[in-house]
């Protein structure tokens, strides 16, 4: 089974996509910033991991840097899940390693699409 | 709705666009049909039966049709038919077409146009590798509200998210506020018609590949026939037709046959025309009549191995 990181401050968020990739076949972990986020990469590479954007003590693009800096780090397949939906911003997030982009709001047609679409499903 | 008023529709509509709606589509009526009764100043699916019942009126009736037949359309959608395009057709006709470089590419059910641009991010993707080429994309639709959609390039945020790379997006896209606009290059590759199926196709012209996907389903058994024996004289001895995924030609007729390597994937079937030997006959003669280059046929896996 593969394993799928939720980095999002928002509970209601992380329940939502929780519950869309548990169906299909993901098994979850979640994390609310993103040194928490890091942290949990550090003892162990998820498959994937869907990544906010705006989030307290360390944002989805900082962590996503550092992500990609660790040893081990290219191994994630980087999804991001945000409300930032400008070209500047899609932009930023492809050139620092992110491999599909979701604007919020998201359902499980997208999320799956885009999941496929990076040979997650 | 009645049973009576059910029928009614699905007589008319079919008549008028050969499209058979079965009592499954009963759940489209009332989302579908109350929008259209509302723009004619009524309020229910029932008001508007009666007011068609009573006088003939052409411009209603194509409303109703429109509104009943259109589908929904995403960027890519199903991922393989543009996958077979990119990794199989054009890598063979680079091999096999010598210094005919034209490219004539029907969508036969444009819809609001994701699946002709899908097709033209696929050639402008390929661009590099297809000097001296050009293309030319026909978008065919039975509903013009979908056509002028389609004529925009205009997308929801929403829209651009179903099936579209977001490299694509960034690569092919500019972004107005809330809307995504394609971009001009990829807008002038394709050209928009309205058409209907039960139509002459002579005047459409010739085609290299005719993507007919996900609308032989509305149409009853003789209809699917007669639009897929009458596809396949448009197409070039060496071109290719698409089918949805739920659709097939076994059975219906044997102008077309499969590729047993690449599903919903069709090509013209001379050998048999006509001898009504569809089946047996061709699988035996599919690898013997087969013109095309093996060196092509040998690469075909990828395309095939990822559905």
């Amino acid at each position: 089974m593969k394993k799928c990181l939720v980095v999002d401050d928002s509970r209601v968020i992380r329940k939502v996509a929780r519950q869309i990739l548990e169906e299909l076949d993901f098994e979850i972990s979640e994390a609310g910033d993103g040194q928490e986020a890091l942290e949990y990469c550090q003892a162990e590479m998820p498959d994937a991991i869907l990544l906010d954007w705006n989030m307290p003590i360390m944002s989805g693009i900082d962590f996503l840097k550092a992500l990609r800096e660790e040893s081990n780090g290219h191994e994630p397949v980087v999804v991001f899940c945000t409300t930032e939906n400008d070209m500047k911003h899609i932009t930023e997030a492809i050139n620092a390693g992110a491999n599909e982009y979701i604007m919020k709001p998201f359902d499980r047609d997208i999320l799956e699409d885009k999941f496929s679409e990076v040979g997650l499903v | 709705m009645n049973t009576d008023d059910f029928k009614f529709l699905v007589d008319r509509i079919k008549d008028r666009s050969g499209i058979v709606l079965s009592a499954d589509k009963g759940y489209l009526i009332e989302s579908r049909l109350v929008p259209v009764a509302q723009r004619n100043g009524l309020t229910t699916v029932e008001e508007l039966v009666k007011k068609m019942r009573a006088t003939p009126n052409a411009a209603l009736m194509e409303e109703v049709t429109e509104a009943m037949t259109t589908n929904e359309s995403f960027f890519f959608r199903d991922k393989t038919p543009f996958d077979f395009l990119k990794d199989y057709i054009v890598p063979q006709f680079l091999q096999s077409r010598g210094s005919n470089k034209r490219l004539n590419i029907w969508c036969a059910a444009a819809s609001t146009g994701q699946e002709p641009y899908s097709i033209a991010m696929v050639l402008k993707e390929m661009n590099a590798k297809m000097p001296g080429w050009s293309y030319k994309i026909l978008g065919t639709d039975l509903s013009n509200d979908v056509l002028e959609k389609a004529k925009t390039g205009t997308y929801s945020q929403f829209e651009v998210q179903r099936g579209l790379p977001i490299n694509l997006l960034v690569k092919y896209f500019k972004q107005t506020g809330e809307t995504w606009m394609i971009d001009p290059a990829i807008r002038a590759m394709v050209e928009y018609k309205y058409f209907n199926l039960l139509e002459s196709f002579a005047p459409l012209g010739k085609f290299d590949v005719i993507y007919l996907r996900n609308v032989l389903i509305y149409f009853d058994r003789e209809t699917k026939k007669s639009i897929l024996e009458r596809a396949a004289q448009l197409l070039a001895p060496d071109g290719y037709i698409i089918l949805g995924a739920a659709e097939t030609v076994i059975g219906i007729t044997d102008a077309l046959r499969p590729l047993k390597t690449h599903r919903g994937l069709y090509e013209r079937n001379s050998a048999a025309a006509g001898t009504g030997l569809a089946g047996k006959a061709t699988s035996t003669l599919a690898g013997a009549t087969s013109s095309r280059p093996s060196s092509v046929l040998k690469t075909s896996g990828t395309a095939a191995g990822r559905r």
